[in-house]
């Protein structure tokens, strides 16, 4: 824990300085081409296929049945530690079925898929109109049932990390708008579009938090932004709401990045940004937030990017959550004629998608289509020369090519000790790596290596514990039967009082003969 | 209608640079420090790393088909180059052709790929090819010649080759017209033989900072260094604890007595300092890789340089320092482990 001193001064700290973190990347921005038009929201696709499986972790279970009629807004998908799954719209299910979920695995996954009406019909919703007066427990569920999560990549259910933070004393809400990820303009156009939302979110999730301060921090780039939300947090109940820019350098938008930008000081290893007093949340679930919580509007669309040298006409849509990529990309006009990669994501973290056929999901803020000079991968990789420029850039300040050596001779123990589980996977040291080793795929192995061989000792050692227990039990056992012979022993010793024991038992016997033979008319049988 | 793509690892980002271009980087900075060479010692200079040249990508291709690797990406990563070309800096201008032949097998083929190849030397390959030949041919290795300007014998193209190829001079008199001490030479033998250096730096081979011509060709280097910290091919680190420890070292013996301690600018300005702070001593495979193991490294480098100097047997001690601090490297690399984010 912090010391109450430090806490304290932080409060006025957070975003009254800005400070520096280790390393990072001054990467194109390519960001204007899609924020041209305003947000549309697209016409009502065909089908629309709601995957199960939304982030890491377990697939939500399907509520509904194939032909079932649903409603928009209707629970279809129910996960107990997760966050729930909505209907998009109004509609009949047509199919419970396996289809391509938008998903870093990659893999197919249960899907709800539904067939709109066009009647676009609510459920009914439940606002909580007097949020102010309303209880914080009261709001997290409503965050709850409404399904929000966070919707800057990572899906992490909404109400779980307001409970954490309920359970940790928070002075400072970090609303992060900082989209450090080139291309990406979703929150920009969200910053731009919906300012008093973001700032009605922030407000209710500081009441939830017991926070005093927010802090929305955007990238120094967002003009157009900073003034509209300035604007918006002018309102009689907004002290203590600032707007803070970042200096835009990759990765600024990362939660430890940006706190660390905020208040100089570093998360600790293996911890979270509630140590420091500190909760961070993408500006996007904020906006869902005050819907879910004033509209009563479960998280059933994002806004979303469609960009990349591949699209021909890249911009911003409101989309709902299973509506495909084609049906997108279409309305931009589809593909340019190079295009060679499909991401989700931005270029440095996104994950490639196999087909367009991938369905927009909470975590989805940007379809990224780029072409073969873009990612240009036919380039040799070479060994390591151990020049140091992917050290320098680490913002986690690791030694990636001391990391790559361990992990590719499996030295695990000491890719361990060089804090393998401390790379946040941001891809700088990749990208400035003259020898082109795929440093972040080597470390995502290593990590995957290390959950497991986690995994492995923890069943190592159940069965270790299972097996003394056993031997324990055993022993146990093998003492008190020989007490037991012991206890005998003694007793047939002992004589006096032995032939009365005897005929005892005798008469026990022969009792018990005659009753079986009294439930028994037919005679004895084998089995006694 | 669907489309479906190939997939690839994150980031989905085309690489800014490569091993060749970090290594023509290097050769690029080299450039003045070479033709100031050249310059002040003729185009013996330019023969030598020519040669060496040849004999490094002679045995580098050697290597590479015995190996079973590819030769494109390898010959064409000027990496076996650029080891050629800082061992060539380092002989005396008109060594026999076959002092590179030896040097470079050492370098290319021991040093280099019996350890694994590019990125797996342990030790600088330019160095221990120069080390090898240093030790195995003191008289072909310190049979130096003068500055142009200061010799008295015109050493036209056509003398300079014969003199390569056959190891024979082709003038009356042989190798003691034509060789002189260098001025590292004169200082370590002046001083031991009991001679001040007020005295000896009246020597017409001494100039302003180091020897006549040599300072030239030192600020040549540094000219291609600054380029290369410019460039970020290079840290700071390495370059700045080399030259600031050879100047701390160096001055309080120069304080406390003048007339036997060179003074700290003609120690940086002498033999190859400059040279092995920007060139030889960053060399990424076989020196530190965090940044305070780096200044340990150059630390270390500048303090055996000087000790050698003032101690050892021979006048410089620039390739015995790096080979040294090239075994230390994996233990400075543990204790100076950067602290982690959050840790």
């Amino acid at each position: 824990m912090m010391p109450l001193t430090r806490q304290k001064k932080l409060v006025h700290e957070a975003g009254a300085r800005i400070h520096h973190f280790h390393g990072g990347l001054q990467l194109r921005h390519h960001k204007k081409v899609s924020c041209g038009d305003p947000v549309a929201r697209p016409p009502l696709p065909e089908l629309l296929a709601v995957p199960m499986l939304q982030h890491a972790g377990n697939a939500a279970t399907p509520l509904v049945r194939a032909g079932e009629s649903v409603l928009k807004g209707q629970p279809i998908g129910r996960c107990t530690p997760c966050a729930q799954i909505h209907s998009p719209v109004s509609g009949v299910v047509e199919a419970i079925e396996d289809r391509l979920i938008t998903h870093p695995s990659g893999k197919t996954g249960k899907c709800v898929v539904i067939r709109p009406d066009g009647k676009e019909q609510w459920v009914d919703l439940k606002p909580i109109s007097d949020w102010k007066s309303a209880s914080p427990e009261s709001l997290i569920m409503q965050m709850q049932d409404c399904g929000l999560a966070g919707l800057g990549g990572a899906v992490f259910p909404t109400h779980r990390k307001a409970r954490d933070g309920r359970e940790s004393q928070i002075h400072t809400l970090v609303l992060n708008g900082a989209e450090c990820e080139p291309w990406i303009s979703c929150d920009e156009m969200l910053m731009r579009e919906q300012p008093d939302k973001i700032v009605l979110g922030a407000r209710i999730l500081r009441k939830v938090l017991g926070a005093r301060h927010v802090v929305i921090a955007i990238e120094d780039q967002m003009g157009a932004v900073e003034s509209a939300l300035s604007r918006a947090a002018e309102c009689a109940e907004c002290q203590n709401i600032s707007v803070v820019k970042v200096p835009k350098i990759y990765p600024e938008g990362g939660e430890r990045q940006l706190i660390q930008v905020l208040t100089g000081m570093e998360v600790p290893l293996g911890g979270r940004p509630s140590q420091l007093g500190m909760v961070c949340q993408n500006v996007a679930t904020a906006a869902a937030v005050a819907d879910a919580v004033v509209e009563g509007k479960p998280l059933i669309e994002r806004y979303i990017t469609v960009t990349g040298h591949g699209i021909v006409n890249p911009r911003n849509f409101l989309a709902l959550f299973g509506t495909s990529f084609s049906h997108l990309v279409g309305l931009c006009g589809g593909y340019t004629q190079d295009v060679a990669r499909l991401v989700v994501g931005g270029p440095m973290m996104g994950y490639p998608v196999a087909s367009d056929a991938s369905p927009v999901v909470k975590a989805s803020n940007c379809i990224l289509a780029l072409t073969f000079d873009d990612i240009s991968d036919t380039q040799v990789e070479m060994p390591c020369i151990r020049c140091g420029e992917c050290a320098r850039v680490c913002p986690a300040t690791l030694l990636p090519q001391q990391l790559f050596a361990q992990v590719k001779n499996e030295l695990w123990a000491e890719a361990a000790e060089y804090g393998l589980a401390a790379c946040i996977e941001c891809g700088c040291c990749d990208v400035v790596c003259p020898s082109h080793i795929p440093l972040v795929e080597w470390f995502r192995f290593g990590k995957g290596e290390q959950r497991k061989q986690a995994r492995e000792a923890e069943a190592s050692e159940l069965a270790r514990k299972r097996f003394e227990n056993r031997e324990a039990r055993l022993t146990k056992l093998k003492l008190e039967r020989a007490e037991k012979m012991q206890r005998r022993k003694r007793m047939l010793k002992d004589k006096s009082g032995q032939q009365d024991r005897i005929k005892a038992s005798i008469e026990r016997a022969r009792n018990r003969a005659l009753k079986h033979a009294a439930s028994n008319p037919e005679g004895p049988t084998d089995d006694t | 209608m669907t489309r479906s793509f190939p997939t690839g690892a994150a980031p989905h980002v085309a690489p800014q640079t490569n091993v060749a271009g970090v290594m023509l980087q290097v050769l690029l900075a080299l450039v003045p420090g070479v033709l100031a060479y050249a310059w002040f010692f003729g185009p013996g200079v330019l023969i030598q790393i020519m040669l060496a040249t040849v004999f490094a990508l002679f045995f580098e291709a050697l290597m590479l088909r015995w190996r079973k690797r590819k030769l494109k990406p390898f010959i064409n990563d000027y990496s076996a180059i650029v080891t050629a070309v800082l061992f060539a800096l380092c002989i005396p201008p008109l060594a026999p052709w076959w002092i590179s032949c030896v040097a470079m097998l050492f370098a290319i083929v021991f040093a280099k790929h019996l350890y694994g190849g590019l990125g797996q030397n342990v030790f600088n390959p330019a160095m221990v090819g120069y080390v090898v030949v240093l030790i195995s041919f003191p008289q072909a290795m310190t049979a130096w010649i003068p500055p142009l300007f200061l010799s008295e014998v015109e050493l036209g193209l056509s003398t300079v080759l014969v003199t390569i190829f056959s190891g024979q001079v082709a003038i009356a008199g042989g190798w003691d017209t034509i060789t002189q001490a260098t001025p590292l030479d004169l200082l370590k033998t002046g001083i031991e033989s009991g001679r001040l250096l007020p005295e000896l730096s009246e020597s017409p081979v001494f100039g302003q900072l180091g020897g006549k011509g040599w300072e030239w060709i030192a600020s040549g280097y540094a000219l291609g260094g600054i380029y290369l910290l410019y460039k970020r091919v290079i840290g700071w680190q390495v370059p700045t604890a080399v030259i600031a420890s050879v100047i701390v070292l160096s001055l309080p013996a120069w304080l406390i007595d003048p007339a036997t301690n060179p003074d700290p600018l003609q120690q940086v300005f002498s033999g190859a300092i400059v040279l092995a702070a920007f060139f030889i001593a960053t060399d990424p495979v076989s020196g530190c890789v965090s940044n305070r193991g780096r200044l340990v490294f150059g630390i270390g480098v500048g303090l055996i340089t000087l000790v050698i100097r003032r101690w050892g047997g021979y006048p410089d001690g620039v390739a015995f320092a790096v080979l040294l601090m090239n075994m230390t490297a994996p233990m400075i690399d543990r204790y100076t482990r950067p602290r982690m984010y959050g840790e």
